[in-house]
């Protein structure tokens, strides 16, 4: 059985380090929130302006100069900064954020990324994504394999980027996918219980190159 | 009122600002906040109530229908938008497709630092951000180490003398493949006619004080414009905010409006349970 929609934030909680900086993207990146291992001290930078988020507040704690970078009313944990967006994006350009989980609509085989812009339809802006995958020292995709049966890991981006080979890592229902930058190729290193590795040829239009040891994904 | 920059309501600050060249048609104008947070929301209604129009507005988001720079959209007084992201306005999204509307995308940490820059007198700066996206198109490109990967350049002088490309080479750091040049945009600064932020508090000086994640665009938007209006919850006399406390220097302010704040909240989100 490959993972639930709701099970991917889960396998990418598990690349959490203690003491790691990082950042999430809106939807279901969000949602590795949720499952910080206990115990690992995680420090979620929101690129608004703060660096500590803590849980959504009570009706009681709601403050409108609280938000998160999807303008949801968020507190803030102890030990939590306040900066501006110069600030903000300082921190991610320089290289101070350990990693960003984000999402996507198409990923290519040399790790290029496409999330922002839908040639022909109405563009809301790419935000702080492009930063992010520019400037963050390790970045993950967490994402559906496929959107609507048509492969997201594709040969070539056919949507305008967000970055150039600039993704460290993707996790969807099927698969861990991780890049070799000597090889310029993901390495699949792990499959969904029950996924074989022609379900996830079937699914991907992207090369890739397969791990000697395939492991089981844990969720 | 013992402050020359102290105005008491958003209309009066506005008041002479035509009279003085500082308000006209066709100028730039910076708006903070983002989303509804730490907007300049009254100093808003005062620009659009002061009727000039063909404004480019700076601005990370457009506001929302009915609030923040969506009033000004409204009233067909903006000409062009240089923004991040513009998602929760469909009055937006009606000019825009019907071609009335322009609109410059900024990766958001590119127009924090565009603003950033500008206030500080840098007129370019080259950023790995938005390389090999429609973003780079038409700007200059460069090779750079990323600072701190180049470990050569700072410490060691080249050995002898030579052309500049058998320099180039020695540069290549020893561990080939550890450390590899990558491509830059050069981005320019951004400067405007007229800025519009909200702060916390202020004194009567102009020094400001923001509060938790309202700070955003407003703390560089202050500094990167000729003329520059604050609208504040409190307002205290010079003197009565610790300088150490102090987010922006009051050098940079001309105007200050104590205004009530509406903290409306454009994603209610609550624990549940």
């Amino acid at each position: 059985m490959p993972l639930t929609r709701d099970q991917i934030p889960i396998r990418a909680a598990q690349e959490l380090r203690d003491g790691y900086i990082v950042n999430l993207g809106i939807g279901m990146p969000t949602l590795v929130a949720n499952h910080i291992p206990a115990g690992m001290d995680v420090w979620l930078q929101s690129e608004n302006g703060l660096l500590g988020i803590g849980p959504f507040p009570r009706e009681s704690e709601i403050d409108p100069d609280l938000i998160n970078a999807g303008k949801q009313t968020i507190t803030a944990r102890p030990g939590a900064s306040y900066f501006s967006s110069a600030e903000s994006f300082a921190m991610i350009r320089g290289g101070h954020i350990d990693m960003c989980i984000l999402g996507a609509m198409q990923v290519s085989q040399e790790g290029d990324i496409a999330n922002w812009m839908i040639p022909g339809k109405m563009v809301k802006g790419m935000g702080g994504a492009m930063d992010l995958v520019a400037g963050v020292n390790k970045v993950i995709v967490a994402m559906e394999h496929t959107a609507k049966g048509a492969a997201k890991l594709v040969r070539q981006c056919s949507l305008p980027l967000t970055g150039r080979r600039c993704i460290d890592m993707v996790i969807t229902e099927l698969c861990v996918l991780v890049m070799d930058p000597a090889r310029r190729r993901f390495v699949l290193t792990e499959l969904a219980p029950g996924t074989s590795l022609d379900d996830v040829r079937a699914a991907t239009e992207a090369e890739f190159v397969v791990a000697d040891r395939v492991g089981t994904m844990r969720v | 009122m013992s402050s020359k920059k102290v105005y008491g309501t958003p209309a009066e600050a506005f008041a002479d600002l035509r009279q003085r060249g500082v308000l006209r048609d066709g100028i730039t104008v910076m708006t903070g906040g983002f989303g509804l947070c730490g907007l300049p929301e009254n100093l808003i209604v005062a620009l659009r109530d002061s009727g000039a129009k063909g404004l480019t507005c700076i601005s990370n988001n457009a506001g929302v229908d009915d609030w923040g720079l969506g009033l000004l959209l409204k009233t067909r007084q903006i000409r062009k938008m240089i923004s991040s992201y513009v998602g929760e306005n469909a009055e937006f999204e009606r000019q825009y497709l019907a071609g009335e509307l322009e609109i410059e995308f900024n990766p958001q940490g590119t127009l924090a630092e565009r603003i950033r820059a500008g206030g500080a007198g840098i007129p370019a700066f080259y950023t790995a951000t938005g390389v090999g996206t429609p973003v780079a198109s038409g700007k200059e490109i460069r090779e750079f180490y990323r600072p701190g990967d180049d470990t050569t350049h700072h410490n060691r002088k080249p050995a002898v003398e030579g052309t500049f490309a058998q320099t180039q080479q020695r540069l290549t750091p020893p561990e080939a493949g550890r450390a590899q040049r990558r491509e830059y945009i050069l981005e320019t600064g951004l400067f405007a006619d007229l800025a519009l932020v909200k702060a916390w508090k202020a004194d009567e000086f102009g020094n400001l004080v923001f509060r938790r994640t309202a700070r955003n665009f407003n703390a560089m938007m202050a500094t990167a414009a000729k003329f520059v209006i604050a609208e504040v919850e409190n307002l205290v006399p010079v003197g009565q905010i610790d300088p150490d406390h102090v987010h922006v220097p009051g050098n940079y302010v001309d105007r200050i409006v104590r205004t009530v704040p509406s903290k409306k909240i454009e994603n209610r989100t609550v624990t549940k349970g």
